[in-house]
């Protein structure tokens, strides 16, 4: 086979590398290259550089060191049993990319991953090699290491030094899915590894008696990411692992993707379109559980089929099942309460707080605040503004579901 | 009536000097006409007032004022001057964002930020060729907004070893050798192109998912006004039309036969874990290594690992605590956490070394709820101790100590067979079923949770002396016998 260029290396490793959702660059330390001794800036929040037809963001330059890899996941298009044509980039080929797209104002940064070559500690070792010559070079932008499981403590020691993000993917929602899908794969390691990007973190974050610190290790914390709709877990399972993950490994994001059909699929999954709106919901979840004060069983219960409801979403559903709490008085309620109402978001409720000690607030007021009066109707009352019987009507849930198309006959 | 006219650089700046000084004079929004230099001026203009005294804003007015000032209608400068006005009589203004004005500055701001932002991201440079040490690159941005001042620093401070240049219709920033200057020149879009924009082409064709198409929501975030300046946006109308086939292509062509290579392999066995620094030799190492997949009971589920005991394999004496907690299940070491530490502390004072017992739980799996970000510590129930003494007894076995120590009601039940009457058992010496002797004491968590100091203080004597009681039996066994 004739050489491959770095463009048609860019070509399959970039394509073999879509299927990791995150694509963050925001919550590091800051950093600058003012003095003109580097190259590179974090401010803290993210910059999308572009946007793909998917909709998706565009931050960083997300690609696999290799698609080459020992293990056989079925849900990954890199396994070893897939026919895919393979690549690798040496180390020099990722930096190169990495600072000419970075000079021309293309990405964030690097995220890198890899199929597993060799060893798991050969395979780290080459990935820490190319975030610390990236350092080394003044590199000082952001950068998002994939860690692999098993790699040694030393390994993943240095991966934190060298990079802002750490991540492990927890790849299914339940262990016993792991074992079915990702045989080589074991879902304890995983933990454990989580566990110990934890208390690296911690141990990194502790001052010295001269309130010193040793150094930064991932400063922008790690996070993992499952698939959704591979196998057969409900969304309680999904989201009661995500919130156990955030709680034990302080974790800053879990990510769900939808499984999407791949290229050379493996027999025991179907490819059929990816849930979107599935995964769409669990995200809302996740963020009613995290800045909402909602617990799991108010989202979603096993009683209830343990699924969200694609129709509405879960903060609207919760409230069409609770409407003895409403309606809320937005001139009168405490934060917790607002922040329940369909349509208002925490930023809308601090809004109202602090506008209220300016007088009695009607439907306009919240309008020009940004809050989504038309959502939020049936549950306020205001000082122009009572639902009356239509909290109690029986067809409330459909005026908020759009009509599905009908067929002509 | 007033008509300031405010420079093109230096805009910000300007604008404040002549809002302080009308401000402090206490002339009427209505009576000011703002406006750049060198657009028309009414023909009533006076000479603007100098303004003496102070003038007291809000820290979140400044910022406010730089979304505002920008705005190109010149419509952003005459609503922070109405708003500078108004905080004069109501400095509490700013915080009700129902009132129109307050309401309609937000608005022009989250404009004037997106647009920035967008500079940010949109950018694109191209290298342009230069003798010297330092490369080169050119870039043609057009905003919606007079943001150019905003935003220069943003890129002093990312491209610090590159000098460049962004060029707006209006504006050229410049950062050459360090020094970052702006100027207002009128220029139009130059043509040119970059090698690199070909490979960043085929970086953005790949990485787009045809499955997830979705281009509304890419237009929402990237609209058309930004494409002609975006080299990877060529590859748009290709993606979108193919996506559809590729989906079904894939679907269609179903699963393929593994790999040939795939079947000749050694299926990879995972590297266990290291063990711990000196695994001891004999049982406990295996022992220790076929907990790590115990499922004896549920609590396997949701905890991070299994936490074994630790210490001397040929230790006289062992202590037995609950369970892991939080720390513990994250490190997988017992008695790390708080309960550990004072544990530690105590055991000192009682001149008893922990490095020469072996530390256990009775349960060695952490159970807890989740609330919020915390996991709260559970006690396990009698079928969770039962399921996890198979492996308690087979390390009580195997170290074969003098004496066991069980420090709470869950330990005590696990080695004596009666979980009841903490309190009135403490500090006795009691036998196991296989006839050990087991010292019963309390668990150092119960110390942290008493609220009363006092009682804390006489809790923890109570239990320093049944260390006391421990140290002796190990020195002379007679001595304690039950």
């Amino acid at each position: 086979m004739a050489r491959m260029t770095i463009r048609d290396k860019l070509a399959l490793l970039s394509d073999a590398a879509k299927y990791d959702a995150s694509c963050a660059s925001s919550g590091t330390s800051k950093r600058t290259s003012r003095d003109g001794s580097g190259l590179g800036s974090t401010t803290g929040s993210g910059i999308c550089h572009a946007y793909a037809p998917d909709g998706r963001c565009i931050s960083l330059l997300k690609i696999l060191m290799t698609n080459y890899c020992v293990f056989d996941c079925a849900y990954c298009v890199n396994r070893v049993s897939s026919n895919v044509p393979r690549a690798r980039f040496t180390v020099e080929e990722v930096v190169w990319l990495t600072t000419e797209f970075y000079r021309r104002n293309y990405i964030e940064g690097l995220f890198l991953s890899s199929g597993i070559i060799r060893s798991s500690d050969y395979t780290m070792e080459e990935m820490v090699r190319i975030a610390e010559t990236l350092r080394a070079q003044g590199f000082r932008g952001y950068i998002h290491l994939k860690t692999i499981p098993d790699a040694s403590p030393e390994l993943i020691e240095r991966a934190g030094l060298a990079a802002d993000r750490l991540s492990i993917n927890v790849e299914l929602p339940t262990d016993a899915s792991v074992r079915a899908f990702a045989p080589e794969k074991n879902p304890g390691q995983i933990r454990s590894a989580m566990a110990r990007v934890r208390t690296t973190g911690e141990d990194y974050a502790e001052t010295s008696w001269k309130g010193r610190r040793r150094g930064k290790f991932a400063p922008a914390g790690q996070s993992t990411q499952m698939i959704v709709g591979a196998d057969a877990a409900d969304d309680a399972t999904i989201l009661g692992n995500a919130h156990r993950l955030y709680g034990a490994y302080n974790l800053k994001r879990v990510y769900y993707s939808a499984f999407s059909p791949i290229p050379d699929a493996s027999a025991v999954l179907p490819l059929v379109d990816p849930p979107l709106m599935r995964e769409h919901r669990l995200y809302q979840a996740d963020w009613l559980l995290r800045f909402y004060d909602f617990s799991l069983d108010e989202i979603v219960t096993r009683d209830a089929g343990g699924m969200l409801d694609l129709d509405v979403d879960p903060k609207l559903a919760w409230a069409l099942t609770n409407r003895d709490r409403f309606p809320v008085d937005v001139n009168a309620a405490p934060r917790d309460m607002l922040l329940r109402v369909p349509g208002f978001g925490a930023k809308i409720a601090d809004r109202i707080l602090a506008a209220r000690r300016s007088g009695r607030l009607g439907l306009d007021d919240i309008r020009r605040m940004g809050g989504r009066v038309k959502q939020a109707l049936p549950f306020i009352v205001t000082r122009d503004h009572s639902p009356k019987g239509s909290l109690d009507s029986a067809d409330l849930r459909t005026r908020f579901v759009k009509p599905k198309q009908m067929e002509l006959f | 009536m007033f008509a300031p006219r405010l420079p093109r650089i230096g805009t910000y700046a300007a604008w404040r000097d002549a809002a302080r000084g009308l401000a402090l004079a206490g002339v009427a929004p209505s009576a000011v006409d703002w406006g750049l230099t060198g657009e028309t001026r009414s023909m009533f203009d006076a000479p603007l007032p100098a303004g003496e005294g102070q003038l007291l804003v809000p820290k979140a007015f400044l910022d406010l004022t730089h979304s505002l000032i920008p705005e190109r209608s010149g419509r952003g400068m005459a609503l922070a001057y109405a708003l500078l006005h108004r905080l004069q009589g109501d400095p509490s203004l700013l915080g009700n964002r129902a009132d129109a004005d307050v309401a309609r500055a937000h608005e022009i701001a989250k404009s004037i930020r997106r647009d920035i932002h967008k500079m940010h991201a949109f950018v694109r440079f191209r290298e342009i060729a230069v003798e010297g040490d330092r490369r080169a690159f050119s870039a043609w941005f057009e905003p919606d907004h007079r943001i150019e001042e905003e935003t220069a620093g943003f890129f002093a401070d990312r491209f610090g070893d590159m000098d460049w240049q962004i060029v707006t219709p209006e504006v050229v920033i410049a950062h050459v050798a360090g020094q970052l200057s702006l100027e207002a020149v009128p220029s139009v879009r130059p043509d040119g192109d970059d090698a690199l924009e070909e490979l960043w082409t085929t970086y953005y064709s790949n990485i787009f998912n045809p499955a997830r198409l979705k281009p509304a929501a890419m237009r929402a975030e990237m609209p058309r006004k930004y494409w002609r300046n975006l080299p990877e946006t060529r590859a748009i109308p290709s993606l979108i039309a193919g996506a559809r086939g590729r989906v079904s292509a894939m679907q269609a062509a179903g699963p393929s036969l593994p790999a040939p290579q795939s079947l000749r392999r050694k299926v990879p066995t995972m590297p266990e874990h290291p063990l711990p620094d000196a695994a001891p030799p004999g049982d406990l190492a295996t022992l220790r290594h076929l907990a790590t997949d115990c499922t004896r009971c549920p609590l396997y589920g949701p905890a991070t690992q299994v936490v074994f005991g630790e210490g001397p394999a040929d230790a006289r004496l062992v202590i037995v605590g609950e369970q892991p907690g939080d720390r513990e299940d994250i490190e997988g070491r017992p008695f790390v956490g708080p309960a550990g530490q004072l544990f530690d502390r105590i055991a000192a004072e009682a001149r008893l070394d922990r490095s020469t017992a072996y530390v256990t739980n009775a349960v060695k799996h952490f159970k807890f709820v989740q609330r919020g970000k915390r996991r709260i510590h559970q006690r396990p129930n009698t079928s969770e101790v039962s399921a996890c003494r198979w492996w308690l007894d087979r390390e009580v076995t195997t170290v074969d100590p003098d004496l066991v120590v069980a420090m709470g009601a869950t330990a005590m039940g696990a080695l004596t067979g009666k979980a009841t009457g903490l309190l009135k058992r403490r500090g006795g010496i009691e036998t196991m079923t296989d006839g050990r002797p087991v010292l019963i004491t309390v668990h150092p968590s119960y110390l942290l949770r008493l609220p009363d100091p006092q009682l804390r203080e006489r809790e923890t004597e109570l239990f320093r002396d049944d260390l006391v009681r421990v140290r002796s039996f190990l020195e002379d066994p007679a001595s304690l016998r039950p």
